[in-house]
Order: C-alpha cells, then sequence, then structure tokens
C-alpha cells in the first residue's frame, strides 16, 4: 500500500536528481557545496524515516550551514527569449494542458479514492490519497510535458534544476517551521503566551473578549506561522470557557471566524514560508516581505471585519 | 518565561536579516534549552520533526514539468493570450484569478492553483501581459516586481477565504475536534456558513483594491 514512505521516497527524486546534476557540473566553483545540500535534503526526504533521529538532525544542520555560507549555484543553459517566443507560437494553447493536468489529476484521484481503495484493493493509505494523487499529477504532466514538446535528452534535469536553484532553500524552510512548531509545543510556548495574554486584561463583556481571542488568534499565528497551532490554544484557553460557556456565544461562529482571525495572521507573518516567502523566491522579487506588503491591508481589514461579526452577530439575544 | 527567548530570536532574527533557515535553528536550540531539552536532544528533535513533515515535499514534483514548459514558451504563451483579450486588464485579470480560485476552494478545489504549479508560469505572465499592453510599453522592474506580489497575494487570500467555506477542509475538521475535547459539539455545515461573510469581505475587499490598481497604474 502507498503511504507517507513510499511519497517521501517519490518527492526525495527532485532534489536527488539535482544533486547529481550539480555534482557532475565540474565548471561551476561550488558544485559540491550545493550537491551536498540537495543531497542532504534528499536523505531526509528518501530514507530518513529508517535512519535514527540524530543523523536526520544533523543532515538538517548541514543544510542551514551550507545555505548560511550561500549556495550560489552555477547558471544552467536553457531557451532564451526569442526561441520561447517563436515556440510559444508553435505550440499554441497546447502548452496550458500539462500545466492543467496536475491540477486535474489531483483533484481525479483525490475524488475516485477517497478511500484508498480501488476495485476493493488497498491502494492508497487513506490519510495520503491528496499527496499520492498530487505525485500522480506531477507524474502525468511531466509525461505529457515531455510528450508534446519532445525536449533533448537530459532536459528534464536540467529544467528541474534551473528551477529548483531559482527558489533555493526557502524549499526547505516549511519543513524547518514545521519543526519549530513542534518544538516550541514541546517547550509549552503557547501555554505561556495565552496566560499572558488572559492576565493581562480583563476579558469580561463581549467585546473585550471578542477582541482579546480574535486578536490573539492573529499574533498568535504571527508568531507560530500557522492558525492550526494557535487555535487549539486561544480556544482552549479563552474560546470555550468564556465565549462559549460564560457569554452564550454560538459555537460555530466562536470558533469559525476565530480560525478566520489566525488566516489573517498568516497572511501577515513570515513564519508561513510556504504561503508568503517560497512565492518571494519563486517569482524573484527583490523584496523579502513584498506579498506581505500586498496582503497586509486586506488582512487588517478582514481582522476587523472578523471582531465585528462575532461581536455583533454571534450573541443572540444578550445586550450587547 | 524563558521559553518564550525563541520568539524573541525569530523577530529580532527576521529584522536584522539575518538568513531564515539559522533563526529557525538557533530559536529551535534556545527554547528546547529553555524547557530542559540539551543540544544533542534538540538535534535529534529537529531530525524526526523535519522528517515527519516531509509531506510538504511532494509540492515541488511540479517543478520538473512546469521547467520543459516554461523552456517552450508557457509564460510568453501566457502573455499573448491575455493580450488578445482587449478589456483584460492587470486588475481584472487578478480579480478573474481571485474569483476562479476562491470558488474553487469552496467546493474543495484547493489544488487547482499554487504559486509554483499557477503563479509563476501562468497568472504572473498574464497580469505582465495585460499591464504592458496598456502601458504599451515594457513595464519598469517596480511594476513587475508589484504585479508579481499581488498575483502571489491574490493566490493566498482566495484559497484562504474560500476553503473554510467546504465543509471537508482540514479547520473545519481541527475545529470540530477541538470543541469535542471540550464536550461542545458542532455540525461541519454550521461552521462552514459562518465562514461565508469573511468569505464575501474578502472578495468585496481585495477586488476592490484590485481593480483600484490599475487605476493607481494608468496615472
Amino acid at each position: 500500500m502507498i503511504g507517507l514512505d513510499a511519497i517521501g521516497i517519490a518527492a526525495a527524486t527532485l532534489p536527488g536528481a539535482v544533486a547529481l546534476h550539480h555534482a557532475c557540473d565540474t565548471r561551476s566553483p561550488r558544485h559540491w557545496r550545493n550537491a551536498a545540500f540537495w543531497g542532504a535534503f534528499a536523505t531526509t526526504l528518501g530514507v530518513g524515516p529508517w535512519l535514527p533521529d540524530l543523523v536526520n538532525g544533523c543532515l538538517v544542520l548541514a543544510m542551514v550551514a551550507l545555505a548560511t555560507l550561500g549556495l550560489k549555484p552555477g547558471p544552467v543553459t536553457t531557451t532564451d527569449d526569442t526561441i520561447r517566443a517563436t515556440l510559444a507560437r508553435r505550440w499554441g494553447a497546447r502548452l496550458f494542458l500539462p500545466a492543467l493536468a496536475l491540477p486535474l489529476v489531483t483533484l481525479g484521484g483525490t475524488v475516485a479514492l477517497p478511500q484508498g481503495r480501488l476495485a476493493g484493493i488497498a491502494l492508497v493509505d487513506p490519510k495520503q490519497v491528496t499527496l499520492g494523487a498530487l505525485a500522480a499529477g506531477a507524474t502525468v504532466a511531466l509525461a505529457l510535458a515531455l510528450l508534446l514538446t519532445r525536449p533533448p535528452r537530459g532536459t528534464t534535469a536540467t529544467e528541474a534544476r534551473r528551477l529548483v536553484d531559482g527558489i533555493g532553500w526557502p524549499m526547505v524552510l516549511p519543513q524547518m517551521l514545521a519543526a519549530l512548531g513542534g518544538i516550541f509545543a514541546l517547550a509549552g510556548v503557547g501555554k505561556v503566551v495565552a496566560n499572558g495574554v488572559l492576565g493581562l486584561v480583563a476579558v469580561d463583556t463581549h467585546f473585550v473578549a471578542t477582541l482579546v481571542y480574535c486578536l490573539g488568534m492573529a499574533l498568535f499565528t504571527l508568531v507560530m506561522g500557522n492558525a492550526f497551532a494557535a487555535f487549539p490554544i486561544m480556544t482552549l484557553g479563552i474560546g470555550v470557557p468564556i465565549l462559549i460557556h460564560q457569554l452564550h456565544g454560538d459555537p460555530a461562529a466562536v470558533a469559525a471566524l476565530g480560525m478566520l482571525s489566525g488566516f489573517c495572521g498568516t497572511l501577515l507573518t513570515p513564519m508561513a514560508a510556504n504561503f508568503n516567502i517560497v512565492p518571494v523566491a519563486a517569482l524573484e522579487l527583490r523584496d523579502r516581505f513584498a506579498v506581505i506588503r500586498v496582503q497586509a491591508p486586506t488582512a487588517l481589514l478582514l481582522l476587523v471585519f472578523n471582531i465585528a461579526a462575532l461581536t455583533l452577530l454571534a450573541f443572540p439575544g444578550s445586550p450587547k | 518565561m524563558l521559553v518564550l527567548s525563541g520568539i524573541v530570536i525569530i523577530i529580532l532574527g527576521f529584522a536584522l536579516r539575518i538568513h531564515p533557515l539559522l533563526v529557525v535553528t538557533a530559536a529551535a536550540f534556545a527554547s528546547a534549552a529553555a524547557a530542559g531539552y540539551g543540544p544533542i536532544a534538540v538535534i535529534a528533535l529537529i531530525g524526526k520533526a523535519f522528517v515527519d513533515a516531509r509531506f510538504l515535499a511532494v509540492a515541488w514534483l511540479a517543478l520538473p514539468a512546469i521547467g520543459l514548459l516554461e523552456r517552450a514558451g508557457l509564460r510568453e504563451q501566457a502573455r499573448a493570450v491575455v493580450q488578445r483579450l482587449r478589456r483584460a486588464t492587470a486588475g481584472r485579470v487578478l480579480l478573474g484569478y481571485f474569483l476562479l480560485r476562491q470558488a474553487a476552494a469552496a467546493l474543495g478545489l484547493t489544488a487547482l492553483g499554487g504559486h509554483v504549479q499557477m503563479v509563476r508560469p501562468i497568472v504572473a505572465p498574464m497580469v505582465e501581459g495585460a499591464a504592458e499592453r496598456d502601458a504599451d510599453a515594457s513595464l519598469d522592474d517596480d511594476t513587475r516586481q508589484r504585479l508579481r506580489a499581488h498575483a502571489a497575494a491574490v493566490d493566498n487570500i482566495a484559497l484562504f477565504f474560500g476553503e473554510d467555506v467546504f465543509i471537508a477542509v482540514g479547520s473545519i475538521l481541527l475545529i470540530r475536534a477541538i470543541l469535542q475535547q471540550e464536550g461542545v459539539s458542532v455540525a461541519p455545515l454550521e461552521v462552514a456558513i459562518w465562514a461565508i461573510p469573511t468569505a464575501l469581505a474578502a472578495l468585496l475587499i481585495h477586488g476592490a483594491r484590485l481593480l483600484l490598481l490599475d487605476g493607481r497604474m494608468s496615472r
């Protein structure tokens, strides 16, 4: 049955191939540094589950050290703008097909195999169907792209490396932040912050309690980078005991608007690397905070909206 | 209180523009040390958590296909398509993508989108193409950067404030599980309905900003 281990091995093929490409690129002065970085990444993804935790930890620290030194990969050859314009005219709208096959196959797989079973046979671990479908979608997209454009041999690895080098170390940042979140949870960071917030203000009216809960969700998400990490702490600390039990707020409204306030925090923090830092790298933006800057006005207005909606709508029949 | 040292390191590190991977590692060591973990234990914890989160790396598997398509002119094609639509301005293209992304997410189709798969090869070139056609010249670098940041922001905002309208999304499952612990039961549909006002507010607020963007650019 296809589980997380098999999916990890599939995910390891990309950094593995990029590491080999770098290792063979002897013209670049830093080819070993790059090969080591992506090789370590591939190792943790592919065989990490069978290695001792300490070995994986050392591989991660090695990646951090290499990235801090600076990867500065050598350039790879690709087509220039003139050739691309000519090729675009030749292939036309057909170029969109492989790009759209990726989400379509992912969706199709998720819908067709909800329990991971095909004709009664357990094919994919039910918890990993979406990830399995995503990997399948990427494979189909690659096959279609190869069939359509028929590039010279070895082009796939070169093009993969071009994009991987372009994004660079932010590719491992989401996993690093997940690790940090786990350590924060073990160290009890959440409880300390929640107690601090509760000790600071008297949360006895609808408005103040709502304000503390929603701002708390946003601020906590800002720090942890993930509304899912903030939600249990703020909801068990303030949401359930005060807003729901003491002030009789509608539980569904409190929880939904609390979570959405957390999402406003996600839009404002570099700790949510997947959403705010990876696109900076993928779109070749100079300012590390460029995406956050654009998102900030909408995020803040929506936070105000959530606080107002929760205060005005979630406490039926009680004086405001 | 010392466990908060990790948060202080994160804030200072990002403010001082120290390498984020180094900042995150230092924060992990500081908070774990304050909670009584030795350095060897922290390294093992980082290793285990990093491997446990390896599912995050699956999304990168899109890169080889996108690379091949970019090489064959996908971005140029996206730009050309939008330049043939006379009424397509940068703001309208962004708004169109917002509507598509939010509606798809509200139906549970969160896979339709993403910075690497969709924004970089298709949406950003379309937005730039529309702006170039309207400016009748190639864009200056600052404008190009701002439009790209807007394309990324649309992908995030439409996703976040669309997906909670779908009843089987991860956040609604988490909400139910946490409330259940405290003996409060809620139906997924009730939670999803409470996500609709914010979804509409997101569309109105961000949609207005996107349309204002066209006005600002034509000045």
